[in-house]
C-alpha cells in the first residue's frame, strides 16, 4: 500500500508544480487566448488538489463554475474585443522589475512566517469527513444568512451585467 | 432459472473478479488495485470508440430508412463492416493544418474534446454493480465534466483562423451555456427524490414495482425527462439544434478546418456524448438498469438505444431552429418550466398521492399555458433586417 | 493519510497568489488583469480548504466559504467583462493605461 501512497504524494506535488507553471503562463504569455487556456488548466489542476484534500464536491463545483462558466466568459470577451490574428501589442507595462522584487520580498516574508508558525494540525481534524449532505445542512442552517446575501449579490450582478453590456437603443 | 438469470446479470462483474483473483495468485496487493483500475479503464476506452462506430452505422441506416433508401449495405453483411472501412479511410487521409493556424492549440483541441467525453463513461451505471467508479457525487461530476466540452470547441474554432469556424464556435458556446442551465435544473427533481448525487443510488431509488417504478411515471418525472432530453440533444449539437455546425450556413462550424483523424476525433466525441447523455437520461428518469426479467445491462443498453433512435428520428424529421428562437426556447420556456418542475417535486414529496396528481397536473397546465402565452407576446410578428453596413 | 504537510500547501498557494498579484500589476490588458484576479481568488480558496481539512473539526466551514468565494468570483468576472465590453464599444481599446481620460 505504501507504494501507492508514495505515488499519490508524488503525483500531488507534480500537480502543484503544473498549476504553478500554468499560472506563470497566465501572467506571462503574450497571446491572451493562450492565457485563458492556461487559466483553465491551472483551475483544473486546483480541482485535482481539492480532490486530494477530500473536498470532492468543491472540486466538481470548481470545474463547473470556473472552467465551465468563468473561463468561457473570459474567452467570449477575448473574442469580442481582440481582432482575430491581430499583431500582438505590448502586453506588460514597465512595472515588471519593481513588481518582481516586491513580490519576491512578500513571498519570502510570508514563507518564513508559514514555516515558523506551529499550525494546530490534529489527527481528529484530519479524520473528519465532509459529506454533501453535511454541506447542505450547514448552508441551510448556520450559514443561511450569508447564503441569502450571496443570492442577492448574484441577482444584482446579473441585472447590472445586462444593463452595462446592453447596446444603447439609440445607436 | 432464477440462478441462471442472476448469473447472466452479473456475468461481467464475475469475469472481472475472476481475472483479478487469478492475478492475485502472483502479484502483490498494490498491483492488484492498479490492475482493477486498468481493467475498468481499458474496457471503457474500448467501449467508447466501438459504440461510436456502430452509432454512426445505426444513424446512417435509420436516416436512410426515414429518407426511403437503404443506407450503407455494401461492406459486410448489412453494412456491418462499414464503420471499420470509414475508420481506415479517416486514418489514411491527409492531415491538413491551415497556414495561419495556431498550431499547438489546433492540435490540442481534438484531443481535449475526447477526454471529457470518455471521462463521463466512468459514472454511467451500465448494469447492476457495473459502474466504473461509484462516486458519491456522480451526477455533479457528470455535469461538471460535460461543461468542459465547451473549451475544446473554442480552441478548435479559434485556432483554425477561419471565420466560419469562429462563428460556429461562438454559436456553440452560446448554445451550450444556455442549455446547460435548464439541463442542470431538470436533474434536480431526481436528486431531490432519491436524496443522493450518486448515479447508483438514483437507480436504486427507482427499484420496486416489478422493476417499473421509474421516475418517468410521475408528473415531475415526465416533465424533467422531456426537458433533460431536449437539452441533451442541444448539448451534443444534434439536429434540430445543430446551429453550431449548420452546413448550409457555416460549412461545418468549428471543425471546418479539420481533416483526417482530427476530424474523426471531433466526430467521435460527439457520438460518445450522445451515448452518455442518453445513458444518463435513462439512469435518471427511466430507471437505469432496473426492469423485469431481462439482465440489467440489457435493460440499460436497450433504454439508451431507444433514446438514441429518438435523437436520430429528430434529425430525420425536424428542420433547424433559428438562432434567436433557439436561445428564446432555452431561456424563456425551458428555464421557467424547470423551476416550476422543482416546485412540483416538493409538492409531490409532501402531499398524498391523489392530491399530488391533481395538484401537479393543475400547476403544470397553468404554467404551460402562461409560458406559451407569454412567449407568444414576446416574439415579434415580423422581423426587419435593415441592410445598412 | 494525505502525507503532505500543511505548510507545503500554504507555500504553494502563497506562490500562486504572488503570481496572480504580479499579473494584476503588470498586465496592460484589462481582461488579463481580470484573469490574474481569478488566480488570486483561487489561491485564497486553496488556503480555506487546506485549513478546514487540517485544523478544523467541522470542515464544512472552510468549504462553504470557498463556495462563497467562487460565487463572488463568478459575479466579479461577469460584471468586469461586461464593463470591458462596454468600454471597448466606446473606446475601441482594452488596454488599461490607454483609458486615462476619467470621462466616458
Amino acid at each position: 500500500m505504501s507504494i501507492l501512497e508514495t505515488a499519490a504524494q508524488f503525483g500531488t506535488y507534480a500537480v502543484m508544480a503544473g498549476v504553478l507553471i500554468f499560472a506563470l503562463g497566465v501572467v506571462t504569455l503574450r497571446n491572451l487566448f493562450h492565457c485563458a487556456l492556461c487559466l483553465a488548466a491551472a483551475l483544473i489542476g486546483t480541482a485535482v488538489l481539492y480532490v486530494v484534500l477530500r473536498a470532492e464536491y468543491l472540486a466538481a463545483i470548481q470545474i463547473l463554475l470556473y472552467v465551465g462558466a468563468v473561463v468561457t466568459l473570459v474567452i467570449f470577451a477575448i473574442m469580442l474585443t481582440e481582432h482575430i490574428a491581430q499583431k500582438t501589442v505590448r502586453q506588460n507595462n514597465s512595472q515588471s522589475p519593481l513588481a518582481i522584487v516586491g513580490l519576491l520580498g512578500f513571498v519570502a516574508l510570508l514563507a518564513g512566517v508559514i514555516l515558523k508558525t506551529p499550525w494546530p494540525v490534529t489527527q481528529a481534524a484530519l479524520k473528519a469527513k465532509v459529506s454533501v449532505m453535511g454541506l447542505g445542512e450547514a448552508l441551510m442552517g448556520a450559514y443561511v444568512f450569508p447564503f441569502e446575501v450571496i443570492s442577492i449579490i448574484l441577482i444584482a450582478a446579473l441585472i447590472g451585467t445586462v444593463v452595462i453590456a446592453k447596446k444603447d437603443d439609440a445607436q | 432459472m432464477q440462478n441462471l438469470l442472476s448469473s447472466i446479470d452479473m456475468i461481467f462483474v464475475t469475469a472481472k473478479a475472476w481475472v483479478l483473483s487469478l492475478l492475485a495468485l502472483f502479484l502483490p496487493k498494490w498491483l492488484i488495485i492498479l490492475a482493477s483500475i486498468t481493467i475498468s479503464g481499458v474496457v471503457i476506452l474500448c467501449l467508447g470508440p466501438v459504440i461510436m462506430m456502430y452509432l454512426t452505422l445505426l444513424e446512417r441506416k435509420l436516416i436512410g430508412r426515414i429518407q426511403n433508401r437503404y443506407g450503407p449495405n455494401r461492406v459486410g453483411k448489412w453494412g456491418l463492416l462499414q464503420p471499420i472501412a470509414d475508420g481506415i479511410k479517416m486514418f489514411t487521409k491527409e492531415d491538413i493544418v491551415p497556414a495561419n493556424a495556431d498550431k499547438i492549440v489546433h492540435l490540442l483541441a481534438p484531443i481535449a474534446i475526447v477526454v471529457p467525453a470518455l471521462m463521463i463513461f466512468l459514472v454511467v451505471p451500465f448494469g447492476k454493480s457495473m459502474t466504473a467508479v461509484n462516486l458519491n457525487i456522480g451526477l455533479l461530476y457528470f455535469i461538471a465534466v460535460s461543461s468542459i466540452t465547451i473549451l475544446p470547441i473554442f480552441m478548435g474554432s479559434w485556432a483554425s483562423r477561419n471565420k466560419y469556424s469562429l462563428l460556429g464556435g461562438m454559436r456553440t458556446a452560446a448554445q451550450m451555456i444556455s442549455y446547460e442551465i435548464p439541463m442542470t435544473l431538470a436533474v434536480v427533481p431526481a436528486i431531490m427524490m432519491s436524496q443522493s448525487l450518486s448515479t447508483n443510488a438514483i437507480v436504486l431509488s427507482q427499484a420496486g414495482g416489478c422493476g417499473l417504478n421509474w421516475f418517468i411515471f410521475t408528473p415531475w418525472g415526465i416533465v424533467g425527462f422531456i426537458i433533460f432530453f431536449l437539452c441533451a440533444t442541444a448539448e451534443c449539437n444534434r439536429p434540430p439544434f445543430d446551429l453550431p455546425e449548420a452546413e448550409s450556413e457555416l460549412v461545418a462550424g468549428f471543425h471546418t478546418e479539420y481533416s483526417g483523424m482530427k476530424f474523426a476525433l471531433f466526430y467521435m466525441a460527439e457520438y460518445m456524448n450522445a451515448f452518455t447523455l442518453c445513458g444518463i437520461a435513462a439512469t435518471l428518469f427511466l430507471g437505469g438498469w432496473q426492469g423485469p426479467f431481462l439482465p440489467s445491462w440489457v435493460w440499460f443498453f436497450g433504454k439508451t438505444f431507444v433514446l438514441i433512435c429518438v435523437m436520430i428520428w429528430f434529425r430525420g424529421t425536424f428542420p433547424r431552429f433559428r438562432v434567436d428562437h433557439l436561445m428564446g426556447f432555452a431561456w424563456k420556456f425551458l428555464l421557467p418550466l424547470t423551476l416550476v418542475n422543482i416546485l412540483l417535486t416538493a409538492l409531490w414529496q409532501f402531499t398524498s398521492n391523489l392530491v399530488a396528481w391533481i395538484g401537479s397536473i393543475l400547476v403544470l397546465g397553468i404554467s404551460l399555458w402562461t409560458l406559451v402565452k407569454l412567449n407568444r407576446t414576446f416574439v415579434p410578428e415580423k422581423r426587419h433586417y435593415p441592410l445598412e453596413s | 493519510m494525505i502525507g503532505i504537510p500543511l505548510s507545503h500547501i500554504l507555500i504553494f498557494s502563497l506562490i500562486l497568489f504572488a503570481i496572480g498579484v504580479y499579473g494584476a500589476l503588470v498586465r496592460r490588458n484589462i481582461i488579463g488583469i481580470l484573469i490574474s484576479i481569478e488566480l488570486m481568488l483561487n489561491a485564497a480558496n486553496i488556503n480555506l480548504i487546506a485549513f478546514s481539512k487540517y485544523t478544523s473539526l467541522s470542515p464544512e466551514t472552510g468549504q462553504i466559504f470557498a463556495l462563497f468565494v467562487m460565487a463572488i468570483a463568478a459575479t466579479a468576472a461577469a460584471v468586469g467583462l461586461a464593463i470591458v465590453l462596454a468600454l471597448y464599444r466606446v473606446r475601441k481599446t482594452v488596454q488599461a493605461d490607454e483609458v486615462n481620460l476619467l470621462k466616458w
